[in-house]
């Protein structure tokens, strides 16, 4: 094994990018072809990724670089904590492509989906791999523009008005964000995510100015991390097609958020000093806020798919409460929750979608008996709904499990009490609709009828909506119970940990 | 700041093929021009051939000036001594000048079967010719005559441009320019004037070395400030540009807009740091108009109702943001870390948005062919009929609201680094404000297009290359911002 395979990283970069541009310049009837370099491309990249983690785990970090301009690289670094976040989205972009590919089937402008569909991954990659902020910059306005003309896909009114939604927020941010960065470079110039240094060194002269940046670049990602007041764009951009809610969700949008403020914390300013700052405890606050608003708009939901965007809205802040409660046990709940709640709420997202295609089910009143006609799809969301609440042995209870360790050991009670209240409010906007699915008499018992039904496929419904659901499913089963292996989500939130908090 | 313009004695003599690559780059165009104009081409590969040897041509002389740092040339003809001098900066603005211009002549050929022009469309070639001679002019110039000719030939050409469509709102709007660019000329002529009279210094070397601060300055500086602000189009002396770009043919306005004016820019920053070193005021005066500019700019692209009019207003808004740094390349007490950030920056911005503008002339010029409508309303459905034109459009649109990775965001990085180093935080809020007004016009262009409840109606095709040319411009202004450190480093060679 060489040191450095500086070409790694950028190949994972690549692989998705180098599909955009093939999809782009195929026309739109190449179905086929599409269909195979969609595909080919994302198991690529789950391939490099893998390699990436085998490369992680023996000690290395593969970095690729080049100057911008003086004083300024471009760096893709594959660090730990980057190489997590990049294999969740590899694993669910290769997931979400089949289910794309099954959800479109017939459907116009699938060559502009599926080009913007692979440069939201390659942004997404890049920010997971970005080795310093201005590179993590680059890559974090590209997912908006990439999303862009996802989030408007359907082209109707409703959806152009979420778009402009969705950009004045997203937007804003990012100028937000760029004025942090500014900032923040005139103090101290390039500052690598790798430097063992933090901005201590600045604590003593400059204590009003770094927490003013904090504020700026943390504002700045805590409206793509939809956390309150931040987050009206989101249920708004549910209009963008099943997939595209599933992506944005679990991994692009709401994550990139959540993993550049992971970033910024342990990172770029060091744990310690924002501690010292006193900035986690006021971010510790908010995400609690965020967390109990998003689980209390969930439940006044009707209609499925706002429902579970407030519940992301929710669940998205575990991750960031995780980071401020300034503790290895935390800091693991966090970690752990970012791979998990990419699971579970891709399941979700798959299964909603799969309902609104095969019995045109929009609304949660119409979802009666729904676990009959399509058993596996409604065990799948079952699946995935209690791990929302944090049941064991599902992955959400490790992360709830951690945290409350987390928040005890900070002695910070409080969000342990968050911590309850969150569950049982996330039991009564979830429960109810297991409930509904396996034990109300519904059209599949002969009362009623279907808002839309088609029969797509042999199988409950189309095999390639149905498999990925089942899969995440699985998955995130799996995360929960086999918690212990290597390589499960649990224990590489466990080893970043431990690089975070025993140099 | 004299010594960034390369206003110095070289070092190193011009190598022997340059002296054929300068008076390559600067007659192949007349003369194609003229060749052309007899017989026009119909086909794009014998402009393509020329094409290739001018930027070659460039391209010699931007290597040579690199090693050496600065390249000169002087003849004395009849008493006068006519010099011209090639730094660093000037040979990037030289290529990317060639570089525009070669796209707007590869596209002119397409664009005039579609249109089928009457008989004086064959006057478009050597006008081109003369713009680009003309601007090669401005961009060597070393002293002032020179430069009032490159700058005078360069007016002329370009009305001479605007009003070869022929419709009479093309005669208007170019009767109007006309006017105006004589009136700047005039002003800019009495400017010349008062420094001939006064310090008897034609080059612009020597001026340097004479000039004292005082009355005379100022008022040479005003002068020559007012007449090139109304050239270039600066705010407030911006009214003409939009109805001249409305109906001008598409190659013309990318060629306008893209380089024209920043022509007038470049002659008003290089003699006001002759005139006017480390003066608080003046700049301070430009500055504030630009961001005013920004704003004003961005509100009227924002509310246009066609195509064109977005396109023309958010030049107004861009060229704001060259004006808001002026106060770091003139002002006094600059750091020198802050004004080599700003001077950077400044010359990125200015040759980003030429590449970036003139793809989305090209870009917007395709769609309206295509489409047979200039209204914004018109682009309905446009996503799914013309989607490559529109991805031109959009990639060019990144460098215009200066995200990244282009060369807007990489320039506007250097300026705000620049800018919060010197505590100029209104600019700073200029330039960001600046971002969100240009997305905000931008997408609402875009939301047009993706609008799929529109009727069908019928699509010109396009000719082959039309859209590849405009490709290839955006995606230069995307790249050259990932890779500013080259076109930077040249900048830098200039210093040496």
């Amino acid at each position: 094994m060489t040191e450095n395979m500086a070409w790694l990283p950028l190949a994972a970069l690549a692989v998705s990018l180098v599909a955009a541009i093939a999809i782009f310049s195929l026309p739109e009837t190449a179905r086929p072809v599409r269909t195979v370099i969609n595909l080919g491309a994302a198991v690529c990249k789950v391939a490099l990724v893998a390699l990436m983690v085998g490369r992680v785990s023996l000690g290395f970090e593969d970095t690729f670089s080049f100057q911008i301009i003086g004083g300024i690289d471009f760096v893709l670094r594959a660090d730990a904590l980057g190489v997590m976040f990049a294999g969740l989205s590899s694993i669910l972009w290769l997931c979400t492509t089949v289910y794309a590919i099954g959800y479109l089937e017939g459907a116009a402008n699938r060559k502009r989906f599926f080009g913007f569909f692979s440069l939201c991954v390659t942004s997404t990659l890049g920010i997971a791999l970005a080795g310093n902020l201005f590179t993590f910059l680059i890559f974090y306005e590209m997912l908006t523009l990439s999303t862009y003309p996802l989030v408007v896909h359907a082209g109707t009114q409703k959806a152009l008005a979420a778009g402009k939604v969705y950009l004045r927020y997203t937007l804003s941010a990012g100028v937000v964000l760029l004025l942090g960065v500014v900032i923040l470079y005139s103090l101290t110039g390039d500052q690598s995510f790798a430097s063992e240094q933090g901005l201590d060194r600045y604590l003593d002269d400059h204590r009003g100015l770094l927490t003013l940046v904090f504020a700026l670049l943390v504002g700045g990602l805590a409206v793509k991390a939809a956390i309150v007041p931040l987050h009206g764009w989101l249920p708004r951009a549910m209009v963008a097609p099943a997939p595209v809610s599933a992506l944005l969700h679990a991994v692009a949008v709401v994550k990139a958020g959540a993993f550049g403020i992971l970033r910024i914390i342990y990172d770029l300013y060091g744990i310690e000093l924002s501690a010292l700052l006193g900035v986690t405890t006021v971010l510790a606050v908010i995400a609690s806020i965020t967390i109990l608003y998003g689980s209390l708009r969930a439940i006044t939901q009707a209609e499925l798919k706002p429902r579970l965007a407030y519940s992301t809205i929710s669940q998205v802040s575990y991750i960031v409460l995780g980071v401020c409660l300034v503790g290895p046990f935390g800091t693991i709940g966090a970690l752990a929750h970012l791979l998990n709640q990419g699971l579970m709420k891709v399941t979700l997202f798959f299964c909603a979608g799969s309902y609104a295609e095969e019995l045109g089910i929009h609304r949660i009143d119409e979802m009666n008996g729904a676990g009959r006609r399509m058993p596996l799809t409604s065990l799948a969301f079952t699946v995935g709904a209690l791990g929302m609440m944090g049941l064991p042995p599902t992955a959400g209870f490790i992360t709830k499990w951690y945290l409350g360790i987390g928040a005890i050991e900070a002695e910070m009670l409080w969000v342990v009490a968050v911590l309850v209240a969150s569950t049982l409010l996330n039991a009564l906007y979830f429960l109810p609709i297991v409930y509904r699915l396996w034990f109300c008499q519904g059209p599949a018992h002969g009362v009623g009828q279907w808002p839309d039904e088609q029969r797509l496929g042999r199988l409950e419904t189309h095999g390639w909506l149905l498999w990925p659901a089942v899969f995440t499913a699985l998955a995130s089963l799996g995360a929960g119970l086999l918690a212990g292996l290597p390589f499960s989500p649990l224990e590489w939130a466990t080893r970043v940990a431990v690089g975070e908090y025993l140099p | 700041m004299i010594w960034r313009f390369g206003l110095l004695d070289s070092v190193f003599a011009p190598l022997a093929p340059s002296h054929w690559a300068l008076a390559c780059a600067l007659v192949l165009p007349l003369l194609a021009g003229v060749v052309a104009a007899c017989v026009p081409p119909r086909r794009t590969w014998p402009v393509l051939a020329v094409c290739v040897l001018v930027v070659a041509c460039g391209a010699w002389l931007m290597m040579d000036a690199w090693q050496a740092g600065l390249l000169r040339w002087q003849w004395s003809v009849a008493g006068v001594t006519i010099a011209l001098r090639l730094n660093g900066l000037g040979a990037l603005l030289l290529v990317v000048s060639q570089c525009v211009a070669a796209a707007a002549a590869l596209y002119a050929p397409g664009f005039l079967r579609l249109e089928s022009p009457g008989p004086q469309a064959r006057w478009l070639w050597p006008l081109m010719g003369v713009t680009l001679f003309a601007l090669s002019l401005v961009w060597m110039a070393a002293d002032l005559l020179t430069l009032y000719a490159g700058l005078e030939l360069l007016s002329l050409a370009a009305v001479g441009m605007l009003v070869l469509s022929g419709k009479p709102a093309a005669l208007e709007a170019g009767m109007r320019y006309l006017l105006l660019t004589l009136v700047g000329s005039l002003t800019y002529l009495m400017g010349v004037a008062l420094i001939i009279g006064h310090w008897g210094e034609l080059s612009l070397a020597r001026l340097a070395e004479v000039v004292e601060p005082g009355a005379v300055a100022w008022i040479a500086a005003s002068l020559l400030g007012a007449g090139l602000a109304l050239k270039a189009a600066l705010f407030p002396l911006h009214g003409w540009l939009t109805p001249v770009h409305q109906s001008a043919w598409t190659p013309v306005s990318a060629l306008h807009a893209g380089l024209v004016i920043k022509a007038s820019l470049y002659i008003l920053i290089l003699l006001w740091s002759i005139l006017l070193p480390e003066t608080h005021w003046a700049p301070r005066f430009v500055a504030w108009l630009g961001a005013l500019g920004i704003v004003w700019g961005g509100l009227i692209a924002w509310r246009a109702q066609t195509l064109k009019t977005l396109v023309a207003s958010s030049t107004v808004a861009q060229l704001g943001y060259l004006m808001v740094a002026f106060p770091l390349l003139l002002g006094p007490g600059v750091a020198p870390i802050a004004k080599s950030l700003a001077w950077q920056g400044f010359w990125l911005q200015l040759l980003g948005h030429a590449l970036a503008k003139s793809a989305m002339f090209l870009a917007a010029g395709n769609l309206i062919l295509a489409t047979g409508e200039s209204s914004l309303a018109g682009l309905a459905g446009t996503s799914r009929r013309l989607p490559l034109s529109l991805l031109i459009f959009g990639i060019a649109s990144i460098t215009l609201m200066g995200l990244p990775p282009s060369a807007g965001f990489t320039a506007k990085w250097l300026l705000l680094h620049a800018m919060v180093l010197e505590g100029h935080w209104v600019a700073v809020a200029a330039l960001l404000i600046g971002t969100l007004l240009t997305a905000a016009y931008m997408f609402r262009m875009f939301r047009y297009s993706f609008d799929e409840t529109a009727p069908r109606h019928h699509y010109q095709p396009l000719g082959r290359g039309m859209d590849a040319i405009a490709l290839v411009l955006a995606l230069a202004a995307l790249v050259m911002g990932l890779l500013a450190h080259l076109p930077l480093a040249l900048l830098q060679g200039g210093d040496a």
